[in-house]
């Protein structure tokens, strides 16, 4: 009964919240008219009820965030939320010799939003506060006793424990990630770059104009070059997953393969490159493969090439090369996670397969491969998105070079969207673009995660294999 | 028997032929710290040996000039040093505490928007990390943490968020039997009891995981670090100011003071990373077979 309710909500997400509200709103009615005068004087004082009823601490928390909010919201927010319909109208100029800051957009956009959240949590608190004291009020009708300060603060480490856990760190995420990110979503719609810097110039919302800017294949779009950087990101995502993955089973079979001896220090030599911190062999890595570097001089010296061969610099052999190393970082990971799963493959299934008369190559398509498949399905995909944004390997061995004139934005051959990004952001400051970037990178994402979450074996037969 | 002895030397040639190949992978896979090592014992002066790029691995001349620079006074290097090594450690157990906290929450309480809070972080975690970077660093600028507050600034964020890492914790979590939390509670002890006395001394191989991962991921952070640290040489990390001795000029004359400081960074990083490895590998295989 109760999961048809939910699948139903499911369905119709915007008609329950409809519902829900509609109910909520009929619940503060009610509140408002047959609650005693506490009660009402809650609806103004937060926390009011609960300190007359003797409940200290509960009381206090509501008075002091409705206080905090408000003070935040009329002292400080107030004029910046006025002003984010324009993100300001007075530029900073000069009278005479002196400087006369007018609006900083980036502010009022900044500070604009946190009012606009602060609203929405004074809301949330006020809601919340009202329900407290209805119920409180309840209570007490029934002739029961109402919990005491003690009682309450005692619940902060036992029934209510998961609020003292999570308070700091919901805190934490919300003003160091959430904010920020909403803030970016929000310059995707502005004109904030180069030539509109705070807090000397001012920038405004443009609509859509940069996404029509991302999608024009005129010669100031980005057009060509975002198709470009798309591609090759998600040629790379695919070839460093899935290459790392299968080279990284055949290692770990290898070493696991009986009568091999000293497993352990194979193993131990592969996991260095987990351990030495990734700039330090990457950058060496690097420098190795350049053109005075000692591949380079090896060869030359050995007189089987006459030129440096443009391991970087050419952009083919670039991305063959970001691939390669690659290889050489993913497959320790790998070795140690197939390790343990092929020992949990039951022995018999091999023994029966070999009285059938399969060779290894069958037993390894027919067993092993739909085994791990199986077991490492949500891995890979986890895997395959920590590789579209896979900025060190790409940082740190090409810096997304080679450049390339036909492209725009900065970016390479090589870059990935994350590292156009960066780009972006750092050498061009066009943090409009950015962002419009951040968000496609973010839809990609998105899309990709739910498209082949629902294709997993694993999801969708949970008991196989088992 | 003819059958047995085939099968025999068959398995035999198998054998000899994978020992060939892990020989060769184990040399592929060693080479660059071979290298780096090599390198770090090239002298940097020309009267001695040029210290630049050369095409040969041994050096002619052994000299132990490259640390005899990064140790004196004459680059930050040390400085650099100690500030990677307090980022690391603060944010080792700042995080492993938090990381704690929210996934006993997830995994043991069952309260109201639970589930709709994992959902909203895993859709939070689709967006690029750098996105935020200037938004971010605004954020550490009014409060004063950036430039010659970066250390605390970089501590700070790298904790703010780490709540979202939950997974693998959690993962484990789960896999203790909640019978015994119940049986505890029955007991009277309160849930903050179970938490501290029960479950976390039952942890230990994820405490021990999660704080060696974030141990060391400040050893590599590049990107955040030299954007708020941005021209104050004393706050910069060792990635940051070692990038910028290969990257930046002449990094011709600074290759091989670069790979003594790489190997001064990279041994008391893996031989901690060796000593915890079993941890880590528990941890790593946990998190892929749940996702």
């Amino acid at each position: 009964m109760a999961k048809e309710e939910s699948r139903k909500a499911k369905k119709n997400p915007i008609g329950a919240f409809l519902k829900a509200l509609g109910k909520d709103i009929a619940e503060i009615g009610t509140t408002l008219i047959k609650g005693d005068w506490k009660t009402k004087i809650s609806f103004v004082i937060m926390g009011f009820g609960q300190l007359v009823r003797g409940q200290f601490l509960r009381g206090l928390m509501y008075l002091a965030v409705e206080a905090a909010l408000l003070f935040y919201i009329i002292k400080f927010g107030w004029s910046y939320l006025s002003k984010l319909g324009t993100l300001g109208t007075v530029e900073t100029g000069k009278v005479g010799r002196v400087t006369v800051y007018g609006d900083n957009s980036f502010l009022i956009l900044l500070f604009g939003i946190l009012t606009v959240m602060a609203i929405i949590a004074l809301i949330f608190m006020w809601r919340l506060n009202l329900r407290d004291n209805w119920n409180q009020e309840q209570i007490l009708k029934k002739g029961k006793k109402l919990p005491g300060n003690k009682a309450d603060w005692r619940s902060l480490f036992d029934s209510n424990f998961d609020k003292t856990l999570l308070a700091l760190p919901l805190v934490g995420i919300f003003v160091f990630t959430v904010l920020p990110i909403v803030f970016m979503i929000c310059v995707a719609f502005t004109n904030y770059d180069a030539t509109h810097q705070a807090p000397s110039k001012l920038f405004t919302w443009v609509g859509i104009d940069n996404f029509k800017k991302l999608f024009s294949f005129a010669s100031n779009g980005f057009g060509g070059t975002f198709v470009q950087v798309l591609l090759w990101t998600l040629a790379w995502a695919l070839f460093a997953t899935f290459i790392d993955y299968f080279l990284g089973i055949a290692v770990a079979m290898l070493i696991n393969r009986k009568g091999i001896r000293f497993k352990k220090l194979w193993r131990t030599v592969l996991v260095m490159t987990i351990a030495v911190p990734q700039f330090v062999s990457l950058l060496y890595v690097a420098k190795l493969f350049s053109s005075s570097g000692l591949i380079n001089g090896w060869l030359m010296r050995l007189g089987i090439i006459q030129t440096a061969i443009p391991f970087w610099t050419n952009p083919f052999l670039a991305k063959v090369m970001i691939i390669v190393v690659n290889i050489w970082i993913g497959i320790p990971y790998l070795m140690l996670i197939a390790t343990g799963l092929l020992m949990n493959i039951p022995e018999d299934l091999y023994e029966s397969a070999r009285i059938d008369g399969a060779n290894a190559w069958q037993m390894f398509r027919s067993i092993t491969l739909p085994y791990m498949l199986f077991v490492t399905g949500p891995f890979l995909l986890t895997q395959f998105i920590g590789n579209l944004n896979n900025f060190n390997v790409i940082y740190l061995l090409t810096g997304g070079a080679p450049k390339s004139g036909s492209m725009v934005g900065g970016a390479g051959k090589t870059d990935l969207l994350v590292t156009w990004l960066y780009k972006m952001t750092i050498n061009d400051t066009d943090y409009k673009m950015a962002a419009v970037i951040g968000i496609m990178v973010f839809i990609v994402t998105a899309v990709i995660s739910l498209v082949v979450y629902q294709m997993l074996p694993s999801v969708k037969d949970e008991e196989g294999f088992q | 028997m003819a059958r047995e002895t085939s099968m025999k030397r068959k398995r035999a040639i198998g054998n000899a032929f994978s020992y060939i190949l892990l020989i060769l992978i184990s040399l592929i896979w060693l080479f660059p710290f071979v290298g780096v090592l090599l390198n770090s014992f090239r002298s940097y002066d020309g009267a001695v040996e040029y210290g630049g790029m050369v095409n040969y691995l041994i050096p002619k001349h052994f000299s132990l000039d490259n640390y005899k620079f990064i140790l004196s006074n004459a680059t930050n290097y040390k400085q650099w040093y100690l500030n990677t090594i307090l980022i690391s450690i603060c944010v080792a157990i700042l995080q492993t505490v938090i990381i704690l906290c929210v996934s006993y929450a997830l995994s043991r309480m069952r309260f109201k928007g639970r589930t709709f809070l994992m959902r909203f972080w895993l859709v939070l975690g689709m967006f690029p990390g750098f996105l935020t970077m200037i938004c971010l660093y605004f954020l550490l600028k009014q409060m004063g943490l950036t430039q010659a507050g970066a250390i605390p600034g970089l501590i700070l964020v790298s904790v703010a968020s780490s709540g979202m890492g939950y997974y693998v914790c959690k993962g484990y979590f789960d896999t203790i039997p909640k019978a015994l939390d119940e049986a505890a509670r029955i007991d009277g002890a309160s849930r903050a009891r179970v938490f501290l006395t029960m479950i976390i001394p039952m942890s230990k191989p994820i405490i021990i995981y999660t704080a060696l991962v974030a141990f060391m991921a400040p050893w590599c952070d590049y990107i955040f670090a030299s954007y708020i640290a941005f021209g104050h040489d004393t706050s910069y990390n060792v990635a940051v100011a070692m990038y910028r001795w290969m990257n930046t000029g002449d990094y011709q004359g600074y290759f091989t003071r670069f790979c003594a400081g790489g190997v001064l960074v990279a041994i008391p990083v893996t031989i901690l990373f060796m000593c915890l490895q079993r941890y880590y590998v528990e941890g790593v295989t946990g998190g892929a077979v749940k996702g």
